[in-house]
């Protein structure tokens, strides 16, 4: 075989498997929505389930899938961007850098059906706060801070040194030089990867089943007490999210009308973790322009 | 009299357990320009850097010897190395503002030393005058840095460096990656330049040293060969070495 010939036949072969993946994807979207679509509407998203008959929603659980995203990254964020600067800017090059660092890769690996176990003995059981929203939130804080940290570091190493050594020479301060130079040029990395990070804390089941909890109180918009256990942004509230509730709905719904339930809950999934996306895409170009121009 | 703003005597330089430059004797009068020539690896740019102590970022580097700016020693407990960089500022080789936009790429650093926002506007105009841009970017201050050529980059990251008024400018290579048109307009900002700022210049090209530099330092293997003034230095030069490597026998 001519090497031209070699040449067409390999990126045939490397084309067809990119083809495949998005193939793949297509057909598995396509499918979730074709199913789902049709069983979503307005009084669907809003009201909540029934337990045992047909026409119940999933409002609360779509409320809790969101809010528990945004107290996990509350507290990932913080976190994992002090960590991914220590690691890249001031770690000394020795055993106990090589032994976080180790330690990262290993939480990074665990299996969340074990991050979820773990969070019930700590966090549910051990701080006596039962299935709530703080505890799902710190157990999904465990199982992402691995890769948060990952995120910040890689998109601070990505930085030309030139930009450092620029402001360094402007006789600027480390830590100044970090914030106003540093961060502002890793923020679209650190960023793409947040949303990444985001995408899994979305889709995430195993590690809330025994953490957040899997019922969900019947929630009051109009409520003023924080303390109460129907106030939507109680943290100490049992709250069931939306990939979890698909999880019990499949496995031990009594509801006649469980496949569609299930269908609907999984488009609604996949709908809402692509306008998160897009948003948060918006979001840090919007962050970008405002930290790197005219101040 | 003694115009010499910068002295150094017996300066080696290490990194680890090589030794780039040895036994350095040096000094820099007042408003003149210096070049730096000698061949890739001859320890030039490290010594230029040791002026400002940017060689503090690589790990494992060691300074012995004596640098005095205005009498006193650079490497000394009671200097502080912002303070230093503030008065010994540095233009490096690729052109490298920040992210950000014109006016801030100047700002930024006067800011952090506390000047308001009027102050900031005359320190942005005047240095953009000074580095001979002003005309070119006037009407988009605002605008990204990035949107620049390559020379008008290199000038603004210039006027960056002198927006913190400095007493020694040190340019590493900075036409090395700009075109002929370019590197012209940044050799006559630093003649313009010399009124105001002692310059020393690190350069790979022997013609631009002969243009702009009142003396040239010749370094080899991270000895300094010699140094003089450059009309000298180019008719006629005291060493053999030196000779060999301006008409180009090595190098």
């Amino acid at each position: 075989m001519n090497a031209k010939l070699a040449n067409r036949v390999a990126t045939i072969i490397i084309t067809s498997f990119a083809y495949l993946i998005i193939l793949i994807l297509a057909g598995l979207l396509g499918y979730i929505l074709y199913n789902g679509l049709s069983v979503i509407d307005w009084d669907f998203v809003t009201s909540p389930p029934e337990s045992l008959s047909a026409g119940g929603g999933i409002g609360p659980q779509l409320f809790n899938s969101f809010y528990l995203l945004i107290l996990t990254m509350l507290i990932t964020t913080p976190l994992g961007l002090g960590a991914g600067i220590y690691l890249s800017q001031y770690a000394p090059k020795n055993k106990l850098t090589n032994g976080i660092r180790t330690s990262i890769e290993v939480l990074s690996s665990l299996p969340s059906i074990v991050v979820g176990l773990f969070g019930l003995l700590i966090f549910v059981t051990y701080t006596g706060w039962g299935y709530s929203l703080i505890s799902g939130a710190l157990a999904l804080a465990v199982f992402n801070l691995p890769l948060m940290v990952r995120i910040t570091e890689e998109a601070i190493e990505t930085v030309p040194k030139e930009q450092i050594e620029a402001s360094l020479a402007l006789g600027i301060s480390k830590w100044k030089t970090i914030t106003h130079v540093i961060l502002p040029a890793a923020i679209p990395g650190i960023l793409t990867g947040t949303i990444l990070a985001s995408g899994r804390v979305f889709g995430e089941a195993a590690a809330l089943l025994f953490t957040a909890g899997m019922s969900s109180p019947a929630l009051d918009f109009t409520s003023m007490d924080i303390t109460s256990s129907s106030h939507p942004l109680n943290p100490f509230r049992p709250a069931e999210t939306l990939a979890v509730h698909i999880w019990k709905v499949n496995t031990e719904g009594l509801i006649p009308d469980a496949r569609e339930v299930a269908d609907g809950a999984s488009a609604i999934l996949v709908l809402s973790v692509l306008v998160f996306n897009i948003t948060a895409r918006w979001f840090g170009s919007w962050i970008y322009r405002r930290i790197t121009s005219h101040s | 009299m003694n115009n010499n703003i910068i002295e150094c005597s017996d300066v080696s330089i290490y990194y680890g357990p090589t030794q780039a430059i040895r036994n350095v004797d040096i000094t820099f009068p007042k408003s003149s320009v210096t070049a730096f020539i000698g061949p890739s690896g001859c320890g030039k740019s490290t010594f230029l850097r040791s002026l400002n102590r940017m060689n503090d970022l690589i790990p494992n580097t060691r300074v012995t010897g004596e640098i005095l700016l205005d009498k006193e020693d650079i490497y000394s407990d009671a200097i502080k190395v912002d303070q230093l960089r503030k008065k010994v500022g540095m233009v490096f080789q690729k052109p490298n503002p920040f992210y950000k936009s014109i006016y801030d790429n100047i700002a930024f650093a006067p800011k952090y030393y506390g000047k308001k926002k009027k102050e900031l506007d005359e320190i942005v105009e005047s240095s953009l005058r000074k580095a001979a841009l002003w005309d070119e970017v006037k009407d988009r201050l605002h605008k990204s840095a990035y949107a620049l050529s390559g020379g008008q980059q290199q000038r603004l990251c210039i006027a960056r460096a002198i927006a913190l008024k400095p007493d020694i400018l040190l340019l590493d290579e900075p036409t090395a990656s700009l075109d002929p048109l370019s590197t012209q307009k940044i050799e006559n900002l630093v003649v313009e330049l010399k009124q105001e700022y002692t310059i020393i210049i690190v350069t790979h090209n022997l013609h631009q040293a002969a243009r702009i530099s009142d003396s040239t330092a010749f370094f080899y293997m991270g000895n300094l060969i010699e140094h003089t003034e450059t009309k000298k230095m180019f008719t006629k030069p005291s060493q053999k070495k030196t000779e060999d490597y301006i008409t180009g026998r090595f190098g």
